[in-house]
């Protein structure tokens, strides 16, 4: 059959595979780590296994591994088929999966080795920050002139959320990282001071806004309709929070340095604009869930759809409580411990793993031309990743508010009640059920891995044939 | 205000943060106008991937309100607070002034109890179990990163509790320690030793004059040369010199190590021990109780209260 009338499913099964494999490797270490803050001894005394250097082999594999590839997989699925054209090269599509393999590669060597810019989210030395730039900007040019090449009027809104990502983190990447290089694995920021800290956390948070949220909102908008066989629930609504969205969430990195040499006005606009923040993301939230009118029923009856839902639910719930902890005074208890990273994996296991395993589910059968192997395996799922979840966050809710009280604990004679040391060993039990939250949870993913590996065991690759555009009606 | 290099910068603030927000106004303004009733809640013109439809629905009106209440708080905040550039807001309100008024209260509050105690002899103050322990608890604060939560101190950080001082242990001295800082200097001997054999000798040497097994000709050999370039500080029968800082090496206390190995590394190539000054940071009263404190731990009243 002519290459030009059909999907090219073969990228989108490559990044499809690897977000399940990337996302097992990246939520193990995270269960490791998770252990070694409560039992110190898990460090083994071994540089490249302790906690300092996991931790950002943690957050760079889920995040860009896990993440990135379950995006670059949907993207590109989701883009042909809605604009009913194959991506416009093949060959760049492929360099941006081999690109992508190995930056993860390198992240996963040289972080345990301990190379790093120091920088949270953007480790990553100069040379791999180099193969980022390409390989990203290999994939915008595929995804836009895929938009550009389409066979419909319209751009569909999952494309806008793909394409504000896409176009974003490009930026963010290339401004964050920034850097005078001294050796092949060593360079210094090309900011200094605050305002390092400033571009860092314009960076870091948008890793959230644009990485974590504007690209999960595109699978959302393709997955959940699909999945549930509705409409989307408002064309206008999509509109709105899409626009209001990527303008608000730019401004809202200060909200990671209140209380710090960073400028009173700076901190200000921050927080203000992270709480305008707060009804563009329940936008996406409204739009997501009121799509399921008129098909509640099938939430009984379809994990799958379980699965989405309760994803856009932790977004929902995330996306208020991030407005909240940016207000200066709930910051003030909130700041340095951790509830922040409660908060951060209520968004990245509720929202971001969710969203994305649902829309494998959806997606892999469908490449593979096979029907999903066991219905009961993703309800087993749904249960221990939902279980794992609560536990964590739970853990870390509590956690976190001790520590902000017990740090601020004050004697009638002017000095503090605890020690640090104190408010540590106070942790302890929460670690624990932290770490059983995560435990569980990755159970889940590999019972996911285990189901999937029974769906396309000798399968042979699906074809997708493009159907014509549909006719306005 | 020192962010801004010119006054350009001020409205490259004021203006985009201004227009945002407007933007944000017009933006739900202009997609809440109604919808004909014809349409209200149908499909939207377009399909894609043979299925996906949009309905015509209007904003839930309860999100809207919560869009508009956000809106009008952040402009109200921008007002009130500094944000828009170098607007100072009209409640004048700093971060710095709010630290400055929390620290003038707590000073009110507490500040005449640690005059009390700075007016006292350190001694008497050490005696007092209230005072030791606010020093304790400020100990555990400032102190337990190096010197460790029970004063036990750790790998080039002295133990406060072993009666070892390397500058002294009465009373003035432990304040000034605190105060002023210290910033112990033993040079790199390696070369002067003439290599690795100088240095093992001496090591040899040293171990002896506390009393521990060695080989007694590398000692000997030692002693020549500890004799003619370690007695300026550690003296000629090795009991240092607190003066200068200079460890006595004769009491089995290893601040780097007792091994074989960090004596030579330390004698190789010197040790540099730094302890920070803390009179701007902590003031002359509070370093006052802590000198209490840290000396009561020597006398053994520390452990009495418990």
């Amino acid at each position: 059959m002519n290459d030009q009338q059909t999907y090219n499913y073969t990228v989108v099964r490559q990044f499809a595979i690897m977000t399940i494999v990337w996302g097992i490797v990246g939520m193990s270490v995270g269960v490791l780590i998770a252990a070694q803050l409560a039992w110190p001894v898990l460090n083994f005394d071994i540089p490249w296994l302790s906690f300092g250097r996991l931790r950002p082999l943690h957050t760079n594999a889920v995040i860009f591994a896990f993440g990135g590839s379950a995006l670059f997989a949907t993207s590109y699925y989701v883009v042909q088929r809605t604009c009913h054209v194959r991506l416009i090269s093949d060959k760049l599509a492929a360099f941006t999966f081999w690109g992508w393999q190995l930056i993860i590669l390198s992240a996963a060597i040289t972080l345990p080795l301990g190379i790093t810019s120091s920088k949270e989210y953007a480790e990553l030395e100069w040379p791999i920050d180099i193969l980022i730039a390409v390989v990203w900007v290999s994939y915008a040019i595929v995804f836009f002139g895929t938009i550009v090449k389409r066979r419909v009027p319209h751009i569909y809104v999952a494309n806008w959320f793909y394409g504000a990502f896409i176009i974003t983190i490009a930026i963010l990447h290339i401004i964050n990282s920034a850097a005078v290089p001294v050796t092949l694995f060593k360079s210094y920021s090309a900011y200094a001071g605050v305002q390092d800290a400033m571009v860092q956390w314009w960076y870091g948070h948008n890793a959230v806004g644009f990485f974590l949220t504007a690209g999960f909102l595109g699978m959302m908008y393709y997955f959940v309709p699909k999945q549930a066989g509705r409409p989307v629930y408002s064309y206008r609504l999509s509109v709105v929070h899409f626009w209001a969205l990527i303008f608000t969430y730019i401004w809202a990195g200060p909200h990671h340095l209140h209380y710090t040499a960073l400028p009173d006005w700076t901190q200000s606009l921050g927080m203000v604009m992270s709480l305008i923040l707060l009804a563009p993301s329940w936008g996406g939230m409204i739009n997501g869930i009121m799509t399921l009118s008129g098909a509640w029923e099938k939430l009984r009856t379809d994990p799958v759809l379980r699965l989405l839902i309760v994803s856009i639910s932790f977004y929902g719930m995330s996306t208020f409580e991030g407005p909240m902890m940016s207000i200066k005074t709930v910051n003030a208890l909130s700041h340095y411990t951790d509830w922040t990273i409660g908060h951060v994996h209520s968004g990245a296991l509720g929202w971001v793993a969710l969203v994305s395993m649902g829309s494998l589910y959806y997606l892999i059968p469908r490449l593979f031309n096979r029907e999903l192997y066991s219905l009961k395996l993703v309800e087993v799922h749904f249960w221990t990743a939902t279980i794992g979840i609560v536990l964590y966050i739970a853990s870390m809710w509590v956690a976190g508010i001790m520590q902000g009280l017990m740090w601020r604990a004050s004697n009638p004679d002017g000095t503090l009640t605890y020690s640090f040391v104190e408010s540590v060993q106070a942790m302890h039990p929460y670690y624990i059920v932290r770490f059983l939250g995560g435990a569980i949870f990755l159970f889940g993913a590999l019972v996911m891995a285990w189901n999937i590996w029974k769906t396309i065991a000798g399968a042979k690759p699906a074809v997708g044939t493009i159907p014509a555009p549909a006719a306005a009606h | 205000m020192a962010d801004f290099t010119s006054g350009f910068w001020n409205f490259y603030i004021i203006i985009p943060t201004v227009l945002g927000i407007v933007a944000c106004f017009l933006l739900i303004r202009w997609l809440s106008t109604d919808i004909h009733p014809d349409q209200e809640g149908k499909e939207m013109d377009h399909v894609w991937d043979e299925d996906l439809v949009e309905l015509n629905n209007p904003l839930p009106r309860w999100w809207l309100n919560m869009f508009y209440l956000t809106l009008f708080f952040g402009i109200g905040y921008l007002l009130l607070y500094p944000g828009l550039g170098t607007f100072k807001g009209l409640l004048g309100w700093t971060s710095i002034g709010q630290y400055q008024r929390e620290v003038d209260v707590a000073d009110a509050k507490f500040g005449p109890l640690f005059k009390k105690y700075a007016e006292m002899d350190i001694v008497a103050v050490a005696a007092d179990p209230a005072a030791r322990h606010m020093g304790e608890r400020m100990f555990v604060s400032y102190c337990a990163q190096c010197h460790g939560s029970d004063a036990r101190g750790a790998r080039g950080f002295p133990n406060l509790r072993d009666n070892d001082w390397l500058y002294g242990g009465d009373p003035q001295t432990i304040l000034q320690t605190i105060l002023e800082g210290r910033n112990g200097v033993m040079p790199a001997w390696e070369a002067a030793l003439g290599g690795e054999t100088g240095v093992s000798d001496v090591a040899e040497y040293v171990f002896t004059l506390s009393g521990r097994k060695a080989d007694e000709a590398a000692a000997l050999r030692g002693k020549e040369k500890f004799d003619a370039m370690c007695v300026a500080c550690h003296g000629a029968d090795g009991k240092g010199n607190q003066m200068l800082g200079a460890p006595n090496l004769t009491d089995n206390v290893w601040l780097y190590g007792s091994s074989k190995k960090s004596v030579m590394e330390t004698i190789a190539r010197g040790r540099n021990g730094n302890m920070p000054p803390h009179r701007d940071f902590l003031g002359e009263e509070k370093a006052h109780l802590l000198a209490a404190y840290v000396y009561s731990l020597s006398t053994g009243q520390a452990d009495e209260q418990e």
